[in-house]
């Protein structure tokens, strides 16, 4: 009989008990695992940026347009190796519920700044020759059964109106966290309707991405191109591709630290449950702990027998947890892949929640084996089970 | 005459609750030699069991000393204890204290885990103990698949699976019928026959202290004679 043994057997002694209460661990692992992926989905544009690239944008706001003229001015700065630009769109496909992130862009130059958006040729071709021609992410083509050559219609809600696409190609993502579920179309084909339903405001773009030649050198390039716009009629803020993104993280950052309060309370939640168990099992073997002690067993031993049990619980409910969080993110992918393209629960998630479960059994085991070792030997024989 | 077993020389024992002193053993002198069998009797709380607990080192005396093969127990501390018990004695409950998760088998082999033995050799001292309580064929049963008397024997084989120095039984019949725990007086009463073990028994019942070659009695903390 080995001690693995008598820890399996003693934990499985309430097998109701045991049985509940590595479900309730498993569910809240897979919550504290959830709400991490949550936080963690949210970060993922910070983390997918390039540190290559940075981004010029309004001083005042990205809500503010830059003009179209700052490209050719931004190239001849030191340092800057390629300008492309993009415009926010802000339509739908079919319904409002039918929401994704849309851009119009400066083709020629969209996919040499941003090489991880990987294009057939041939569709590349095709989509720089027509001027409706748009390109989708994979994502994006599943989610609604698109194929090249589909004609679809946008509804703009900036720009009002029904808008025709056709769809010419369908990109991939490099690297297996790159968003594939966004939609490319021409930079002209927006501004032509600008120009014509709102005179005087055409020209314009809504952010510049810039490849520089050193990453190193980011802030020193970035001091350049604002300098070049100061006193202008739209002075410009330049920051690393990271800091850019972060900025739109920022701006959710009180849900972020209520998800991450929440993670920890749930951590609260997992230790009551455990040592609530362990603190049952504990008054149900005084005699038995100290029956053993009275065949020699010393204090080491009963130190084994509890902590090896709380292990034995805790690590269960957090593999199942981890299981149930590897299936309930694939689900949540599915429904949530508009929102948090990508979402999966990364090794430091699955990480942080077997070692939540390893310190939670640990402290739940405190108690039991204070109690355990504290009793005399004769007062734990008097006890009756 | 050779030296006793056991040597209880001017042992008293009070328990306190708070400052006020409970005497409940005094002055005890006792001596056991080897392969006798005494029970030991009185009323309840005249001691029986507190001065059985001093013999198995599960608790210590307030004053005086206490030999168990050879060695002086009084002063040990609570490791050197747990494996002088290990060493020397066996014990039997009243409730049996039996592992309910464990099997016959499991049971009788828990103390020899605390020894060098090999998985071999502790098969064949368990398959041993439980022949002689007359259970070799119950050893993958679970307590609760025994009568009482059967997980009594299950606790002497237990006791015995080490061969200690020492048998200390406490009530082992008071919770049997009459037929069961007859069967357990047979099988301690053999022990001591035939296989020449030490045995101090606790008893209520003068049945039971017949059993025994030797009777004492505690009254309100004093042994007779």
């Amino acid at each position: 009989m080995k001690v693995l043994k008598l820890v399996s057997k003693n934990a499985m002694r309430r097998k109701l008990r045991t049985f509940l209460t590595i479900l309730g661990l498993a569910l809240a692992v897979m919550a504290f695992g959830l709400i991490r992926t949550f936080i963690y989905a949210w970060y993922a544009g910070a983390r997918e940026a390039s540190p290559d690239r940075i981004v010029t944008r309004h001083s005042a706001s990205i809500m503010f347009e830059l003009p179209l003229a700052y490209k050719e001015r931004i190239l001849q700065i030191d340092g800057v190796k390629n300008v492309t630009f993009a415009n926010w769109f802000g339509g739908y496909y079919v319904d409002p519920k039918n929401f994704f992130a849309q851009f119009a862009l400066e083709t020629s130059t969209w996919f040499e700044v941003y090489p991880e958006f990987l294009v057939e040729p041939d569709q590349m071709e095709t989509f720089n020759a027509e001027r409706n021609a748009v390109i989708v992410g994979r994502g994006l083509a599943d989610r609604f059964g698109w194929k090249i050559g589909d004609a679809i219609t946008m509804i703009g809600t900036i720009y009002s109106g029904d808008w025709d696409f056709v769809i010419r190609g369908i990109y991939t993502g490099k690297r297996e966290d790159t968003d594939e579920t966004l939609f490319f179309f021409h930079y002209e084909y927006l501004d032509e309707w600008i120009q014509k339903e709102w005179p005087g405001y055409g020209s314009m773009v809504g952010w510049y991405a810039i490849k520089i030649d050193d990453p190193n050198r980011a802030t020193e390039i970035s001091a350049a191109i604002d300098k070049r716009f100061d006193n202008s009629a739209a002075e410009t803020k330049t920051e690393t591709e990271k800091e850019f993104q972060m900025s739109f993280i920022q701006m959710a950052s009180a849900i972020i630290i209520g998800l991450k309060i929440i993670s920890y309370l749930i951590i609260g939640v997992m230790l009551l449950v455990m040592v609530n168990t362990m603190v049952m099992t504990a008054r149900e073997r005084i005699s038995e702990n100290a029956f053993m002690r009275t065949l020699g067993f010393r204090g080491y031993h009963l130190v084994g027998l509890i902590l090896g049990e709380s292990l034995f619980i805790g690590v269960l409910g957090g593999i199942l947890g981890m299981i149930l969080l590897t299936l309930v993110s694939k689900v949540v992918a599915v429904a949530l892949s508009v929102y948090f393209p990508g979402f999966q629960a990364d090794f430091l998630t699955y990480m942080m929640c077997i070692i939540g479960a390893f310190i939670v059994s640990l402290v739940a085991s405190i108690f039991p084996i204070q109690r355990a070792l504290r009793i005399k030997i004769v007062d734990g024989l008097r006890v009756v089970d | 005459m050779p030296e006793p077993i056991v040597k209880v020389v001017n042992v008293s024992k009070s328990y306190y609750r708070d400052v006020l002193e409970i005497p409940v053993l005094h002055d005890i002198n006792l001596d056991v030699h080897e392969g006798q069998f005494m029970a030991l009797m009185g009323p309840s709380g005249s001691g029986k069991t507190t001065l059985l607990n001093l013999l198995a080192g599960i608790d210590q005396p307030t004053a005086g000393t206490l030999s168990v093969a050879g060695e002086d127990i009084s002063h040990l501390n609570e490791g050197d204890l747990a494996k002088w018990r290990a060493r020397h004695i066996g014990f039997v409950f009243q409730f049996y204290n039996l592992m309910p998760v464990l099997t016959a088998f499991e049971n009788v082999e828990l103390p020899l885990l605390l020894t060098s033995l090999s998985r071999r050799e502790r098969k064949e001292h368990v398959e041993a103990a439980l022949s002689i309580v007359g259970l070799a064929d119950r050893m993958d049963h679970y307590p609760r698949q025994l009568s009482g008397g059967q997980e009594q024997r299950v606790a002497i084989a237990r006791a015995i699976v080490s061969d200690p120095t020492l048998i200390l039984a406490d009530e082992p019949t008071g919770d049997l019928d009459k037929q069961s725990a007859e069967e357990i007086l047979t099988l301690l009463s053999r022990l001591n026959t035939e296989y020449k073990k030490t045995i101090i028994m606790v008893t209520h019942d003068p049945r039971a202290a017949e059993t025994a070659q030797i009777t004492r009695h505690l009254d309100k903390g004093e042994l007779d004679g």
